[in-house]
């Protein structure tokens, strides 16, 4: 009977699948897309999870995990399963994945669906379960303190650079995408900015009125930011609206005013109520978008495949190969995730035989989420999304961009774009890159058809609102872990900057941290060209770049622990990964187009401005777009080198394991039998 | 109903001082506990201290 359902869900996804690959000129249902993705995550999971943990990993269920061992009633605690679902999803579900499918829309929706269905189930998910299973069997240990134990100082480096790479990187092209969302959109600033206050407000109910009712504070708070969306509406029918109405230079100092500000108070006043109100909101939203999906099943509009799979596309240049495996980091697999996975979820598992479902699980729901997003893009009008989505320095403004889209067989019209901006309470959304705003769009659509029409404008600064705020909770958390670890770096050289409560050096480190993210914000408001297209491929190399450390400590612990037969469960896409990471680094370094190398881009940059080619505001700025572009360039030098460094690095182990000379011995923790197997028995 | 209600207050921390002064007793019943208020501060900089949240 069970293996008649088996078969009965490989039959369905092998049709959804082929459906969704071989519909060429009709338009297929987004149904089909959730069919087969639900279809391809129950095979991953009782097929591929469950066979890694019995066979791979040899999961002991006798065995007591840290959180038994060190149980401290705090963050050492032995957790239900599904609470502890719950914690480490909430941890790993970020902005990225709703961002990454939308960009790569471009290309049509096959692609990025394939890769985000094949890169979890068969990298993503298996990393995450991975590295929590070796963290659990380490006491909880960190990816960077396993690098160190497992492969070496270098490694160890390499782990904590790159993780301090990336955050920079991370927080940048975020705050880029929220400036992008709210430029001259009154509305959506001034509901952003009533969620600082609102925080506060419950930082201080949780903190001082009724100290830690966690859950009534944030009942609160969630009504508050309600009520902020709809009187963001009533602000922009009023002359309050002049008060909001930003354009992005404004912006970048506010957001890196506000980084800094979230870096230097006390977690409870800002930071802490603030992740609050954005967890909820974020498994609210979701589960809502999922429900909204389940019964709209709105037909897709975008096809397969673009002609921009040739590398001409306006949202960012680049061919199919090896742009969409950079663009869709998370959702298909994200090395960041390693950190969570072995940071907080580690210390809460109770039973190793919970790691399958929290480690491969929670990242299948993370997938499913960037599904949705691509669902989300799909579903609007091509013509619509890329009027969206295209930076001006691409297809031009307002009229030129309507004929350029109209050119490439997408149609649309100004008066289409003006009635949509209308129905949305914006003034226009053309040009409004960094996938927010479209994203926002294609939501409210779903949402508008599945609870009412009338309230599409409401609906569209509700999905602002929401990625905005999650948006912030990863800069300003981002900034304190940045901070954190420039202290600790710091702290090498002159003691007093390593202690966490010296002030000249909270100060410094934090102004530091956003200094950098900073830099590279502004410089991406000013660019003509979005910065979105500079950035996040820089995001995506660096994010599989920490995904290849943490998959080569993986594969590592594995040849040593004598598993060599089993290596390729994470050695297959390490390769991957490292292949991909390398040709799109390859791609933005060599290559002579102007619109993917860094180089060369700098370098016709530099040439327009000497023969004085361009016109005096553009000259003005571009001294700071040649360097940061020259800087761009080295930066991906450098992820690829760090790459490559923890690559040898675990084969020069494994090698000296192969023929028998001394390797760094393998970190486990004895096995001491669990005692809370037994009182579940007697239970 | 009632277990659905315990799971949402765990999953939100809501019963975190309490789960901690049940641990406190069994633990290390010499000691006194920390109050409501300066747990709540203690437990929100020890969550804040590291990696907490994703891209």
């Amino acid at each position: 009977m069970k293996k008649l359902l088996w078969f009965g869900i490989s039959i369905l996804g092998a049709a959804s699948l082929g459906d969704i690959a071989l519909a060429r000129g009709e338009a297929i249902n987004s149904l089909w897309l959730v069919a087969a993705a639900l279809c391809v995550y129950a095979l991953g999971y009782r097929f591929y999870a469950l066979w890694i943990a019995a066979k791979v990993l040899v999961i002991d269920d006798t065995r007591a995990t840290p959180a038994e061992r060190f149980d401290n009633g705090l963050d050492f605690t032995p957790t239900n399963k599904w609470v502890t679902f719950g914690h480490h999803f909430a941890a790993i579900a970020g902005p990225g994945p709703l961002v990454g499918p939308t960009l790569a829309a471009q290309f049509g929706y096959l692609p990025g669906t394939l890769w985000i269905l094949v890169g979890a189930v068969l990298g993503g998910c298996v990393q995450d379960m991975v590295i929590l299973f070796f963290s659990t069997r380490r006491d909880g240990r960190s990816l960077g303190q396993m690098a160190r134990d497992e492969l070496g100082p270098l490694g160890g480096a390499a782990a904590l650079i790159g993780t301090l790479a990336i955050m920079v990187i991370l927080i940048s092209v975020l705050g880029l995408v929220v400036v992008n969302a709210l430029k001259h959109s009154p509305w959506g600033t001034s509901t952003v900015m009533a969620t600082i206050p609102i925080a506060i407000l419950v930082g201080l109910h949780m903190r001082h009125f009724r100290p830690g009712k966690v859950l009534e504070g944030s009942l609160i708070g969630v009504a508050l930011l309600l009520f902020a969306v709809a009187s963001g509406g009533w602000i922009d029918h009023h002359d309050l609206r002049t008060l909001f109405d930003f354009d992005g230079n404004t912006l970048v100092w506010l957001v890196i005013g506000y980084g800094f500000l979230a870096a230097i108070l006390p977690v409870w006043l800002l930071l802490a109520p603030r992740d609050y109100l954005s967890t909820y909101m974020k498994l609210g939203t979701v589960a809502a978008l999922a429900l909204a999906i389940l019964v709209m099943h709105p037909e897709i509009k975008m096809p397969a495949l673009t002609r921009f799979v040739d590398g001409t596309g306006p949202i960012f240049a680049g061919r199919l190969f090896p742009f969409v495996f950079i663009t869709i980091a998370c959702g298909a697999i994200s090395g960041f995730h390693s950190l969570i996975s072995s940071g907080t979820t580690p210390k809460l598992i109770a039973n190793e035989r919970d790691i399958p479902m929290i480690g491969y699980g929670g990242m299948l729901l993370e997938s499913f989420v960037a599904i949705m997003a691509m669902v989300a893009a799909t579903v609007l009008d091509p013509g619509v999304f890329f009027a969206i989505n295209s930076p001006p320095g691409v297809v031009g403004q307002g009229m030129d961009a309507v004929t350029t889209i109209s050119s490439w067989g997408f149609p649309v019209s100004m008066e289409k774009m003006q009635a949509l901006a209308a129905d949305m309470g914006e003034k226009t959304l053309f040009a409004r890159t960094g996938g927010a705003p479209s994203l926002a769009v294609g939501m409210a659509s779903i949402f508008g058809n599945a609870f009412g029409r009338g309230l599409l404008a409401i609906w569209y600064h509700f999905a602002i609102m929401f990625e905005a705020v999650f948006i912030l909770t990863t800069l300003d958390a981002g900034t304190r872990v940045g901070r954190f670890m420039l202290q600790d770096l710091l702290g090498n050289l002159y003691k007093p900057m390593g202690r966490t409560s010296w002030y000249p050096s909270v100060l410094a480190t934090s102004a530091a941290i956003v200094a950098s993210w900073g830099y590279f914000l502004y410089i991406g408001v000013i660019d003509p060209n979005g910065g979105v297209n500079l950035l996040w491929p820089l995001f995506g190399i660096a994010n599989q770049m920490l995904a290849a450390i943490a998959l080569s400590v993986a594969t590592g612990i594995l040849i040593k622990s004598g598993k060599l037969k089993y290596a390729w469960v994470s050695g297959v896409p390490l390769a991957w990964l490292s292949f991909i990471t390398t040709s799109a680094a390859w791609e933005k370094i060599t290559s002579s187009d102007i619109r993917i190398g860094f180089f060369s881009a700098a370098d016709n940059l530099a040439e327009k401005l000497s023969l004085g080619k361009l016109p005096p505001e553009k000259a003005a700025i571009a001294p700071k777009l040649i360097f940061n572009m020259q800087l761009d360039g080295a930066l991906t030098l450098f992820f690829v080198a760090v790459l490559w460094i923890v690559i040898f690095e675990m084969l020069r182990v494994s090698w000296r394991k192969a023929i028998g000379l001394p390797v760094p011995p393998v970190s486990e923790s004895p096995h001491i039998p669990s005692r809370l197997v037994e009182d579940w028995v007697r239970d | 109903m009632k277990r659905l209600w315990e799971m949402i207050r765990r999953l939100s921390g809501d019963d975190a001082y309490e789960r901690y002064l049940a641990h406190c007793k069994t633990a290390h019943p010499d000691r006194t506990p920390m109050s409501r208020k300066a747990f709540f501060i203690a437990e929100q900089e020890r969550k804040w201290n590291g990696v907490r949240r994703c891209c």
